[in-house]
């Protein structure tokens, strides 16, 4: 039981940060129907940017904690915006071009600019794995003990509860940003029919580019948190929790917000109990089932709107 | 004359205003550069005994931000002016198209190229042998007579392990290389350029291939010839088991599954040590035979035909074993297309409902195409696996699906030719600057994002259709109505 709870709490933190990517998915694809393979390595940017950012701050293991934690809410502050900044560009060099061409060629792009990015920061970071300093890494750990029996304690480290509270939080706030704001119902109107919201006054090119924009943000949180909860990175970290959290969002059904979050919690528990019960080796395989068997009985994922085919 | 003065003030201040906004727009383009290379570029993180310590490049990422100013400064300066420019380049390619006609097209064209190359083959210029010369010869007069410039490429193709300065190293990195991937390209060119089903997890058949060929020969002493249909059929049956489940999902949602499965393949190779050695791959794997005799110095090919040995020969029977592969890819695609079930691919492709009313049964339509296919690509791998000698799950990845996939689209989906350049232009240009290793696979993205932007429907966008009223008219890339099968 301590063991299933335990799994169950590392299952929902990986869950929350493969949904924190795969919001950026679903919203892409929500607006403009195109399946955007750069969102992989703009996560991984933002998760360098925090590394060289914690670098820059240079904590120590003396570092008062209510330094730490400022210090992290700046770090995620400041790589949301930059990262941000990647995201618009990427938009702007190598999708808007492209709009209301044909259909395989913003996908084409979005490999080539995958292939930019990852290759970018190997150039210029080294192909190692980048590990966070060991002050910052003590001072992160330790934790709330939940149950304990057998000797097996379930514990939810500090860190699981940074990452869960902010993924909270985050989703609060976007949800009310899609559903209550003008900026939302501008997205959801270009999700509908990108013609008729130009036609009623809607600045499409400048929604479309918000979305890159928020996606990546939330990419960049998703970076952080990696950062924090794994301690080491590398560049090609972006190609694998792109494609898991793009399975999620297909998962939870495109397009929806909810949707990728569920998706993003399945695919972590998937992951986790797989690996916790059955063996790591073949988790991925159980992930990419499970998506092959959903996407076969109900194509439109678990929250999805079923697609309407006009002639 | 006031008023021609108040003129050209009013035309001072608008130059003086379009000069404001280009440096006020390059600024930007600056200012947004200068952030997105903080901190990623402007700081490498270097191992230092604990942890990592930092080292600053604040020169280099300032000198680039400033070549960004001057370069997108330049750019609005001289962009109103350069609308000219680009009017003299169609002006002056109309005129090359119309002299083209008059002198006769393709075939006065190649009756030069032919003249040329009977004189240089006369002259000794041409290969060691001059026998070997007709490889070059014969195809182009074929060219002159069908007025076809493909007939010039295979005539190119066919010479190329011969041709001055074709040296082993171009021979097998330049050669093989770019034919193994214009195979992959034609053989997806099924799937996704004529059947209009977006494949992602390509390499997976690849695989299939490649795997069947070393354990077939490995467990049971199978030669290449004999492996080499087993591994095609094999891979075909892969495409039929995975097609029929998924087949029914529509454009995108084809894709993350095919993607999937890809990657199912993939690490089902990683982890199964027992049956594939796991991520030790599988070593030794045999060299193919020509009818029975093996490229070794006592006793070989070299013996038999009483020729000096060089390891020459096995790299020139390579060639040309994957040359006729592709060529067989080729030619069947092109005959596909005249019969039923290939017309059915390209009605599918332009609408899958009105192919429905009509009576064509998709599923099993998509499912030819999947399959067909997969044997190419279970060829390819087969080859692949003797050409390397080993092969391990390391070469299956993804991103050989995405290339494949990005030479299909770049060329033109459904032109064979233009599959056939985008695979020399991207495998072979990247080949050709190995030297610059560390920036060879980011000039490549480069490169796919640009020919992309620039021609979005692929270098040969335009379609002949294979059947049409009278006379068969070009149709042009942007009257191609895009598929969602």
């Amino acid at each position: 039981m301590e063991y299933f709870v335990q799994q169950l709490i590392n299952g929902i933190t990986l869950g929350s940060i493969y949904g924190l990517i795969a919001i950026g998915y679903t919203m892409v694809y929500g607006i403009i129907g195109m399946i955007n393979f750069a969102h992989g390595d703009v996560f991984m940017v933002g998760s360098f940017i925090a590394l060289l950012l914690f670098l820059l701050i240079g904590l120590t293991a003396a570092t008062p904690l209510i330094i730490i934690v400022l210090a992290i809410i700046g770090v995620l502050l400041i790589a949301m915006a930059l990262t941000a900044v990647w995201g618009w560009t990427v938009e702007r060099l190598a999708y808007r071009p492209l709009r209301g061409s044909f259909r395989l060629a913003p996908l084409i792009t979005a490999i080539g600019m995958s292939i930019v990015l990852s290759n970018m920061v190997q150039i210029s970071q080294g192909a190692r794995v980048k590990n966070l300093p060991p002050d910052i890494k003590d001072r992160l750990s330790g934790g709330f003990q939940v149950m304990e029996a057998n000797g097996f304690a379930a514990v939810i480290s500090y860190r699981q509860l940074i990452i869960v509270c902010v993924t909270v939080g985050l989703m609060t706030f976007f949800t009310w940003l899609i559903t209550s704001t003008p900026l939302g119902r501008a997205q959801r109107a270009c999700e509908q029919d990108r013609t008729m919201a130009a036609l009623t006054g809607v600045d499409v090119d400048r929604t479309i580019s918000l979305t890159f924009v928020i996606g990546a943000a939330l990419a960049a949180v998703a970076g952080v948190m990696f950062l924090v909860y794994y301690g080491a990175i590398d560049f090609y970290i972006g190609f694998v929790a792109g494609i898991k959290a793009f399975t999620a969002a297909v998962l939870g059904g495109i397009g929806s917000l909810p949707g990728a979050m569920l998706g993003g919690l399945l695919i972590g528990l998937i992951e986790v109990f797989w690996a916790g019960y059955v063996g790591s080796e073949y988790k991925d395989v159980a992930a990419f089932s499970i998506l092959a068997i959903v996407l076969i009985f109900r194509p439109e994922g678990l929250l999805g709107r079923p697609e309407i085919e006009k002639v | 004359m006031a008023v021609a003065a108040a003129r050209s003030e009013e035309v001072a201040v608008e130059v003086k205003s379009a000069f404001g906004t280009a440096v006020s727009d390059a600024a930007i383009a600056a200012v947004i550069a200068f952030f997105l290379a903080t901190p990623i570029l402007s700081y490498k993180t270097v191992e230092e005994a604990t942890s990592l310590g930092l080292v600053a490049r604040w020169p280099q990422v300032l000198m680039g931000v400033a070549a960004v100013f001057a370069g997108r400064l330049a750019l609005n300066l001289l962009w109103p002016h350069f609308g000219g420019v680009v009017a003299i380049l169609k002006a002056s390619w109309a005129r090359l198209g119309a002299f083209f006609h008059a002198i006769g097209g393709w075939r006065t064209v190649l009756g030069v190229l032919l003249v040329c190359t009977v004189a240089a083959s006369v002259t000794g210029h041409l290969a060691v042998n001059r026998w070997y010369d007709l490889l070059l010869i014969a195809p182009l007069a074929v060219g002159v007579w069908r007025r076809s410039p493909a007939w010039l490429f295979l005539g190119l193709a066919l010479f190329f392990p011969f041709a001055p300065g074709a040296t082993r190293y171009y021979i097998e990195n330049f050669g093989i290389l770019v034919l193994i991937y214009v195979m992959l390209g034609w053989g997806l060119n099924v799937v996704v350029g004529l059947a209009g089903l977006l494949d992602l997890g390509y390499v997976a058949f690849y695989a299939v291939g490649a795997y069947a060929y070393a354990l077939l020969a490995q467990n049971f002493g199978l030669s290449f010839w004999i492996c080499l249909p087993l591994a095609g059929i094999l891979a075909a049956f892969w495409g039929v088991l995975l097609g029929f489940p998924v087949l029914r999902l529509r454009g995108d949602y084809l894709a993350i599954v095919t993607l999937a499965f890809g990657e199912i393949i993939r690490i089902v190779l990683l982890n199964w040590q027992s049956l594939t050695g796991g991520p030790n791959g599988i070593s030794g794997i045999p060299r193919p035979t020509f009818f029975g005799l093996e490229f070794k110095a006592d006793g070989g090919f070299a013996d038999y035909f009483g020729l000096p040995h060089t390891s020459l020969h096995r790299i020139i029977f390579l060639y040309y074993i994957i040359l006729g592969l592709a060529l067989v890819t080729n030619w069947v695609t092109i005959r596909l297309r005249r019969l039923p079930v290939g017309r059915a691919w390209e009605a599918l492709r332009e609408d899958e409902i009105a192919c429905r009313s009509l009576g064509i049964n998709v599923t099993n339509t998509k499912l030819t195409a999947f399959s067909i296919g997969a044997m190419f690509g279970g060829f390819a791998g087969a080859f692949f696996a003797t050409k390397q000698g080993f092969i391990s799950p390391e070469s299956f990845t993804f991103w050989e699906s995405a290339i494949i996939l990005a030479i299909v689209v770049l060329g033109g989906m459904g032109s064979q030719v233009g599959v056939a350049l985008a695979a020399l232009v991207l495998i072979g240009g990247t080949e050709l600057f190995r030297e610059f290793e560390t920036y060879r696979m980011l000039v490549f993205g480069l490169a796919m994002v640009m020919m992309m932007v620039w021609r979005p429907r692929g270098v040969v966008s335009g379609r002949v259709p294979t059947i049409a009223i009278g006379k068969t008219h070009r149709i042009g890339g942007d009257l191609v109505q895009e598929g969602r099968g």
